[in-house]
């Protein structure tokens, strides 16, 4: 895997400032401490919370977004996989069983939205909207429309316990990315992947089978929602259908975007979207920390989207390499 | 006759690499200025830069004894600079009339005047010669038409330059006699022409003067009527010219095992019946005009467009093409005449570009190693004679003749037991052609079949040991050794 492809660069610095920013505005900031045999700190929430749902998402919408689509059902698909999930361990159901059921649904609603793009040949934004709506909807009716609290160890313990000092969510989530990066660059998945993003048509006519590719690509994200989900309800030892994963599409959407992958297709980069959750987070939390009141949040993090999705333009760039070029000169 | 449009010294950079290292070129009102080269040359970059696609990095051009610095096509057009691409780029979604206008539209408050803009669209096609419905939708029409739509786009801007960059390489002939009539009658108006094309008979048939651009420098210009062509073939190559040197077709084609029979092969409302048969190790050629149903051919063979009727024996054994991964596990490989739409993957790598193909084959588990890719990139690259930076750069920065060579390596890598080529020298250099026509006869020499799509007779001749021509999307005859020439090709397109 190509970890430092250029695109990084961008995002990277971006959340380098924000660090420092952070570094001079709150005390305290990088402040680490070790109880009870795990770490604590702002950092390790920052980690901890990106990887439980922006990192996670932004996994599986890499590839969907790679393919020249998108994949607005995500948070739709957290609720449904909580759901689940609670309501298996309500009911006795083991933890890998009532997890497995939970990634089981999701992935088959990601097949769905596959079948329907490949397939059917809806535009992506409408069928993964058609999912999106369904979804939520079949989350409520799942559960009567209520919140469904839990009391069950090995749940909990998926997002709120350790493993070598650190929240489980820190550790689980940035091992399925490295698996999942060394797993498309291994193979020739990326290339096929890319290819289909890039020119779908001279793809099939060079022999991919790109509706399988395209298909393969909204189960992971399918699978990824899946995991974001369980991780959710996890958290707050309950599953909420009407807002686990409410917007959360558009964090995934964002940080893709950041992280350098273009939203035409083609050539992506797992790295960056990594990158760009954990700037996101930071962005939330620095927001916070300033007492930037959450209303006006917003305005803030559109600015930085902004900066940051213009560095990655080609000619924005070549505009700032001239200007720096002839401030050398003089 | 006046200076219309005069280039100083034109340079363009693209990072270390120099496109244009100093061009000049004075284009008169009033005469048509053929501008020639191989790919890679710099022809298309220079377009570029006169029409504001790209900004020149240094020297100067003057319009009307006016300096001028396009930023954008629109400038350039607004200027007076309009330009006819190759594959012609308006919007075929779109009527005649709103394409002729688009941009200029006459408004009346915030409402499009449709009455204005077909009169001025009919008016703009009267000055052509050409009378079109102006509101059929584009996309609707053959290429033919759709040019001389963008012709008349820029006549509604009051153009004084045109830039017509490899227009007659999808017309058959009378549409390319139509196009020169109508040339002719711009220059008689005083419109200075710039022409790009890689027909030397359409060079000397309407030009008055040629420019010549090699690796980016200007070699020089020349009155045509004293330009022997030999002359300007040497001038465009740098080099001894081997290009009209016929790469003899010897082997008889009766003579060879056949690979390929096709037996009632049709698609309903697309091409068909087809009943002839592919020899081994030889050429054979597909002629007919524009829309005879060459392409479709092809596409049958491929799996693109699968059959309704009929079927296709491999070596006696019935094959079903339902799919290009059906086709390609038959032996097949395709080479389109699209290359921008159905061949390359712009943002990719030659590299990537080139295993491609060989890699879908092989599924995606079984990965081609790192290595092994960037031996066989390397391979093609010196055996083709690829122009590139390198194997990593994207393949959508190449020149069209590189591009081709790229997926003509995508096709060699998988080795096909039939290569089907439609069109592989459209729109690509003298040297190149030669080059990609040389490589046919080695791979034939070698065991493989190619079925070779060509509008060019004289190509399909050199080439073929056996020629199937078709007509109205049917086949009309087929012809083996002494029978091929091109006069017994037009023939049977002209037959009743």
């Amino acid at each position: 895997m190509n970890l430092f492809r250029s695109t990084v660069i961008w995002p990277l610095a971006a959340l380098a400032a924000l660090l420092l920013f952070n570094a001079a505005a709150s005390p305290g900031f990088f402040q680490l401490e070790w109880k009870d045999g795990r770490l604590f700190g702002t950092l390790v929430d920052i980690v901890n919370q990106s990887a439980r749902v922006p990192m996670l998402l932004a996994l599986g919408m890499t590839l969907v977004i790679a393919t020249g689509g998108v994949d607005l059902s995500v948070g739709s698909l957290m609720a449904v996989s909580g759901a689940v999930a609670a309501m298996q361990v309500n009911r006795g159901a083991p933890l890998a069983a009532a997890v497995g059921l939970a990634l089981l649904a999701t992935a088959a609603l990601g097949l769905l939205n596959g079948l329907l793009v490949a397939k059917v040949r809806l535009q992506p934004i409408i069928a993964t909207l058609v999912t999106m709506v369904a979804g939520r909807g079949l989350a409520m009716l799942l559960t009567g429309s209520q919140m469904v609290p839990f009391q069950h160890k090995g749940l909990q313990w998926l997002a709120n316990g350790s493993l070598l000092g650190l929240p489980v969510p820190v550790l689980l989530v940035p091992l399925l990315a490295v698996l999942a990066g060394f797993a498309l660059r291994r193979t020739a998945a990326a290339l096929f992947l890319e290819a289909t993003g890039d020119n779908e048509t001279a793809s099939r006519f060079a022999g991919i089978r790109t509706d399988a590719v395209r298909m393969a690509v909204y189960i992971f994200s399918g699978f990824c929602a899946g995991l974001s989900g369980v991780l959710e309800a996890s958290n707050i030892a309950a599953a909420d259908p009407a807002r686990i994963g409410d917007t959360r599409e558009l964090d995934a959407i964002f940080a893709v975007v950041a992280g350098g992958t273009a939203l035409a297709g083609g050539r992506f980069s797992l790295a960056g979207s990594i990158v760009g959750a954990l700037l996101l987070q930071t962005l939330t939390l620095t927001l916070y920390n300033q007492n930037v009141p959450p209303a006006v949040a917003p305005v803030p993090k559109a600015i930085v989207i902004l900066a940051v999705c213009l560095l990655h333009s080609p000619r924005v760039r070549a505009a700032l390499a001239r200007r720096t070029a002839s401030a050398a000169k003089a | 006759m006046s200076v219309l449009l005069q280039l100083d010294e034109i340079v363009k950079r693209f990072g270390a690499f120099a496109a244009l290292r100093g061009v000049s070129l004075t284009l008169r009102s009033g005469e048509i200025h053929a501008l020639m080269g191989e790919n890679g040359a710099g022809k298309s970059t220079l377009i570029k830069v006169i029409t504001g696609v790209h900004a020149a990095d240094g020297g100067t051009i003057s319009l009307g004894g006016r300096m001028l610095q396009p930023r954008s096509p629109r400038e350039a057009e607004a200027a007076g600079i309009s330009t006819v691409f190759q594959e012609v780029n308006l919007l075929p979604n779109l009527t005649v009339a709103e394409n002729i206008v688009m941009g200029r539209q006459p408004m009346r408050g915030p409402f499009i005047r449709h009455g204005e803009s077909r009169r001025r669209a009919r008016a703009a096609l009267a000055r052509l010669g050409m009378e079109a419905d102006v509101d059929a939708e584009l996309g609707s029409l053959p290429v033919a038409v759709q040019q001389m739509t963008a012709i008349a786009r820029a006549l509604d801007q009051e153009a004084r330059v045109l830039i017509l960059d490899e227009p007659t390489s999808s017309l058959d002939a009378r549409e390319s006699a139509e196009l020169f009539a109508v040339m002719k009658r711009l220059r008689g108006e005083g419109m200075g022409i710039i022409f790009v094309s890689h027909f030397l008979d359409h060079v000397y048939e309407v030009s008055d003067r040629i420019t010549v651009l090699r690796d980016g420098s200007g070699i020089g210009t020349w009155d045509t009527a004293e330009l022997p062509r030999l002359e300007l073939v040497a001038q465009m190559m740098g080099r001894p010219s081997a290009a009209h040197e016929p790469a003899a077709a010897s082997a008889r084609a009766a003579d060879l095992p056949e690979l390929l029979k096709l037996e009632a092969l049709e698609r309903r409302g697309s091409v068909g019946p087809l009943d002839f048969s592919v020899p081994s190790g030889a050429v054979t050629g597909l002629a007919g005009l524009l829309g005879s149903g060459r392409t479709e051919a092809a596409r049958l063979l491929f799996g693109i467009d699968p059959a309704t009727g009929g079927r296709v024996l491999l070596k006696g054994t019935p094959v079903a093409l339902k799919s290009p991964r059906d086709a390609m596990s038959a032996g097949f490989a395709f080479c389109s005449e699209d290359r921008k739409v159905e061949g390359i993957i712009p943002s990719l790598s030659v590299r990537e570009n080139i295993v491609l193909a060989l890699q879908a084959s092989r599924g995606a588990l079984r990965r081609l190693p790192q290595a092994r890719q960037e031996a066989l990139a390397d391979r093609f690259i010196r055996a083709l004679n690829i122009k590139t930076r390198g194997p990593e750069t994207p393949i959508g920065t190449l020149s069209g003749g590189n591009q081709q060579k790229c997926l003509l390596a995508r096709w060699m890598a998988v080795q096909p037991t039939l290569l089907i080529l439609d069109e592989p020298t459209r729109g690509i250099d003298v040297g190149a052609k030669a080059e990609i026509e040389a490589l046919c006869g080695e791979l034939c020499r070698a065991g493989m079949s190619i079925v070779f799509i060509s509008a060019e007779l004289e190509e399909v001749v050199r080439n073929s040991s056996r020629v199937v021509v078709l007509r109205d999307r049917r086949q009309a005859a087929v012809l083996e050794g002494a029978a091929i020439s091109v006069q017994t090709i037009m023939e049977a397109v002209a037959a009743a």
